[in-house]
Parts: structure tokens; sequence; C-alpha cells
């Protein structure tokens, strides 16, 4: 990696004043299991890093006044899957958590991180750029496709979103606080993620000189919830396709349903389409199926990778029939 | 401030000379004028109180195994190349170098990491444990024995990352079972294949701490 200047403050307001106004100049360093790889790659080159590590306000999980969870944004996935709370309010939240199959990735990894990682797309990886770009035409469509996105894949990106959370945290309502030179603001999760159009963007609604500092999710209030991944093998990797599902019952019967999949497109994708389907059901084998049928029913897979529709159908059924049978 | 590549990343080949003596040679090369042997000061950045160090070499202290070392270091270097190039710990083994393989295990506060995932500027203050501090006067410890009774390697490159990694999983789940054992070792790979001994010898391990035969 190229060499670079460090700085650990100690307080989210310094961190800001040590970021750059603009994108690629400097870094936030939080885990580093994502960042560093990059940056060894050569896809990332700051000039300086500003570590998260000696900031207190950033650590953490609780249950606030207001029944909200807080976690910081540099809490470790081991602290989220070692806490009682979100043991017994969100289960699902520790799936997804165990769904990242390394104790070592588990242990310096952080849910803020996990959020703000970059895509796994392996033209970006390899120096081509976010939207993988040559004599600006995507090098994806024609090419190594076969992970990419099969929904919202109309260009000019075609990576998927690599987060383990997001998907279960936009189904439960959750809102990310972002602290940046003028201040705190909050912003819901599920516009926080957006398909870049150019490569001056990033995927997410960050300034460059803005940190995420905390995320907040409602009280579950007894709703039901799963996660279902697809994935090549057991040890660490990343799913194929993943969904996430939060159901409001009345007894048997689904009041409301959410179901977000991932790893499907550039961004989380909600499924309305299967949320519909869902609405006033009893879940069944076939109730289930059908949703998983109509969340993939606008999917439009490049040249290699129309099997990903399947895998997306048949993790948002299963994760149906998690939550269905879950506590 | 230098943006010369870190050769230090892509190790040559072998050579007449031990490859880690090339390594240090070629550090000071590439390194330049600016930074050999030369010590940055902190500075601040424009209405931040908050040190600025680097690119250069600054002041690194790190705990291993029980001992405080200073070394002189980039911000940019890894634990793992710290431990390997810079204090002849090479023990953990730099194989992907991108946090995927597990051979590179280290115990950071009790937890495993992967060390090349660790910037060693950022190991300071926490307590680094190696594989180099299980062997105690001649004596394996016993997960180490477990690997060797079971033939948990072939080629080995993978076995020093497997032992610590079982090690911190045994710390934490001290009565496993296969499936458990299974799940606990996700982060490390071993192209040769040899899980099912890696598994036996963990199982086997759990039984040995809990008899008394730990010395770490």
């Amino acid at each position: 990696m190229e060499a670079f200047e460090y700085a650990r403050p100690t307080s989210k307001e310094e961190a800001v004043k040590l970021l750059a106004g603009t994108w690629g100049e400097t870094e936030v360093l939080a885990g580093g299991t994502d960042l560093l790889s990059l940056m060894k790659d050569y896809a990332s080159n700051p000039k300086r890093l500003v570590s998260l590590s000696g900031i207190a306000a950033l650590k953490g999980i609780s249950s606030q006044p207001d029944g909200d969870l807080r976690i910081g944004a540099t809490a470790t996935l081991q602290e989220l899957i070692a806490s009682p709370i979100v043991a017994k309010q969100y289960p699902a939240l520790v799936e997804a958590a165990h769904g990242v199959r390394s104790p070592q990735i588990q242990s310096l990894g952080t849910v803020g991180g996990d959020l703000l990682q970059r895509p796994r797309c392996w033209y970006y990886r390899g120096g081509h750029g976010l939207l993988a770009q040559h004599d600006g035409k995507s090098l994806v469509p024609d090419g190594e496709n076969q992970y990419h996105a099969i929904l919202g894949n109309s260009g000019p990106a075609y990576f998927v979103n690599p987060s383990s959370f997001a998907p279960i945290l936009i189904a439960l309502g959750a809102k990310v606080r972002v602290h940046g030179p003028s201040g705190a603001r909050e912003v819901e999760l599920s516009k926080f993620f957006r398909t870049p159009s150019s490569e001056s963007e990033r995927e997410y609604d960050l300034k460059p000189n803005e940190i995420l500092t905390e995320i907040l999710v409602p009280a579950p209030g007894g709703a039901k919830m799963a996660v279902y991944e697809v994935r090549e093998k057991e040890a660490l990797d990343w799913p194929l396709a993943a969904a996430a599902v939060v159901l409001n019952t009345s007894g048997k019967t689904v009041k409301s349903a959410r179901v977000v999949m991932g790893h499907v497109a550039p961004i989380p994708w909600p499924s309305p389409e299967a949320e519909a389907a869902l609405a006033g059901k009893t879940i069944s084998e076939s109730v289930a199926d059908e949703a998983g049928k109509a969340a993939v029913a606008k999917a439009t897979p490049l040249s290699k990778n129309a099997y990903k529709v399947q895998l997306a159908r048949v993790a948002t059924k299963r994760a149906i029939l998690a939550a269905a049978g879950g506590a | 401030m230098s943006r010369k590549k870190d050769k230090l990343a892509r190790p040559p080949g072998r050579g007449s000379v031990s490859r880690r003596d090339f390594l240090r040679g070629a550090g000071v090369a590439v390194s330049g004028g600016l930074i050999a042997g030369e010590t940055t000061k902190a500075r601040a950045a424009a209405g931040a109180t908050t040190p600025i160090l680097g690119p250069g070499k600054v002041p690194i202290t790190l705990r291993i195994n029980g001992k405080p070392q200073t070394l002189e270091l980039e911000p940019r270097v890894t634990l793992l190349d710290a431990l390997r190039n810079h204090l002849d710990l090479t023990g953990a083994k730099n194989v992907c170098d991108r946090g995927t393989c597990g051979a590179c295990t280290v115990i950071l506060d009790g937890d495993p990491v992967y060390a090349c995932n660790v910037l060693a500027i950022e190991a300071q203050g926490r307590n680094i444990q190696t594989i180099e501090s299980l062997t105690v006067g001649g004596k394996l410890h016993p997960v180490s024995a477990a690997f060797v009774e079971h033939d948990a390697q072939q080629c080995g490159f993978c076995t020093p990352g497997f032992v610590m990694a079982v090690k911190a999983f045994l710390d934490h789940h001290p009565n496993p079972t296969m499936e458990s054992v299974e799940k606990g070792l996700g982060g490390n790979l071993c192209r040769c294949g040899t899980y099912v001994g890696i598994r036996k010898a963990a199982l086997q391990a759990a039984k040995s701490v809990k008899g008394g035969l730990h010395n770490a």
C-alpha cells in the first residue's frame, strides 16, 4: 500500500476536522478488515487515515430510554453477538453477524464498517473503478458478471451491496446518525444507500468529511424476524443472495411485512411485491414461495448470473419461513 | 510525502540471502531519502489538535507475548509485517495478506484477529499473543501437541494460524462440539485439506486443557 499519515482523534468533532472535503484524499479507519485490503490492492490510496479507535462515544451497544437500540458505529460484530439485549430482541441481527463466518473478522469488524464496506466487485478491486468502466463503457455486462446485480442493474453500476446487516436493519426500520462539520444529522437507512452515477460518487449518503456515528433500531414490538443467506461455502465468504424478513403478526395472520434482499443489487433491495404477497396471509410453504417468486419477478439477470434469480427467490422464501417459525 | 509503493508487500523469490535479510535491505532501499532512519515529527491539521503521524517512521510500542517492544515503523506497516520483518517472529504466516486465509492469526486482547488486517500503530496498548509464546521450556502447548497427534497438518503453512485460532476458540468455548469447532474455525483455510485432523485435534485439545495440561 501507499504511505499515509495517521491520526487517532478522541472525539468525533476532531475526526471530522481531520477529514478532507474530497473523496479519496482521506479515509476513515474502523476495523480495517476492508479498508486495508483495498489499500493493499491500490484500489484506495488515501494520503491520511483517521482512526476511530480512540473515540469512546462511537463504541458500545445499549438500549435507549425511548426503547430504541443504539449500536455504536465501531461496536464489533463480536460485541453484537455477545449482547444480551440484541440476542433477546433482535435474533436476526445475531444471525446476520454469524453469517460473517470468520471469528477473526467478527473480532475486528465493526457494524458501521459492515454498512460502509465497499463492493466486492472484482473489477473495482482490480483497479477499474467503482463503475468498472473502460473507455466510458462498463466491463461488466459482457464480462465476468456471475456475482453481479440481478436487480437495479440498468447501469452504470452493476456491483452488489455487500453488507450483512443492511437488509435486516432496513427491514427493522433503522436510522443512522452521521456527524459532519455542521453537526449531526439522521438518515433512514432505507434512504442511505444509493446507486452511484459517476466515479466521483459513493454508494452511500455520506460526505467525504462526515462519519457514521451510530445506528438506531426501533424496538421490535414482538415482530418476528429472520435472515437467510445462500453462499458457495460455509467458511468466510460473501453470500450469493440473501434476504431479511420482519413480520408483524396478529395471531397467525401477517398484518404487515418487510422484505429486503441483499447481494442482488447495487443497494439493499426492498421488495414491496413480496411484502404485498404476505400481507393478510397465514404463512405457509406455498405463501412463502409465492412471495419469493414476487420478489424476483422484475429481475433482469446479466449474461452469467441468471442462477442468482433462483437463489434470491429461495433466500426470500426461506427467510419468510424462518421468521414465521421463529420466536 | 513518500508515495512509493511498499515493496515489502510483494516479496521477491528465494535467493542466497535469507528472505528476511533481503527484505530488510530492500525496505531501506525503497524507503528513499525521506525516511531512511529518520523519525518524522508529529504535527496537527488546521483547526484540529490531534497529532498527525507519518507518513515516515514513528515510534511504536507493541506489547507482544507480555513484553513491550519499541520499534520505528511507518503507519502503513501491518502488525503482521511488524512481527515478521521487524521482530523476527515469523510464526504468523503471510499468505493472502487480505484477511481471508487465517495463516496470520494472532490473539489480540484474547480474541483471534488476522494480523494482516491490523496496523501495527493501531495495536499499541493491546496484548498481542503470537504462536511463539505457546511453547514453554520446549514443551508443546496442548493445542500444538494435539495437532501432532492427529496429523493435523500436511504442508504445514496454515498450521500456526490454525493453532492460534483453535487456542482462541477453546479459550472462549471450553466445551466444544464437532459442529461448533467447524463454525469456530471458519476463518482459516487449509489448501491441503487437513480439516478432519484439525477438528479432531481441537476436540482433543479441549480435553487436555481441562485435564490440566495447559501451559499458556
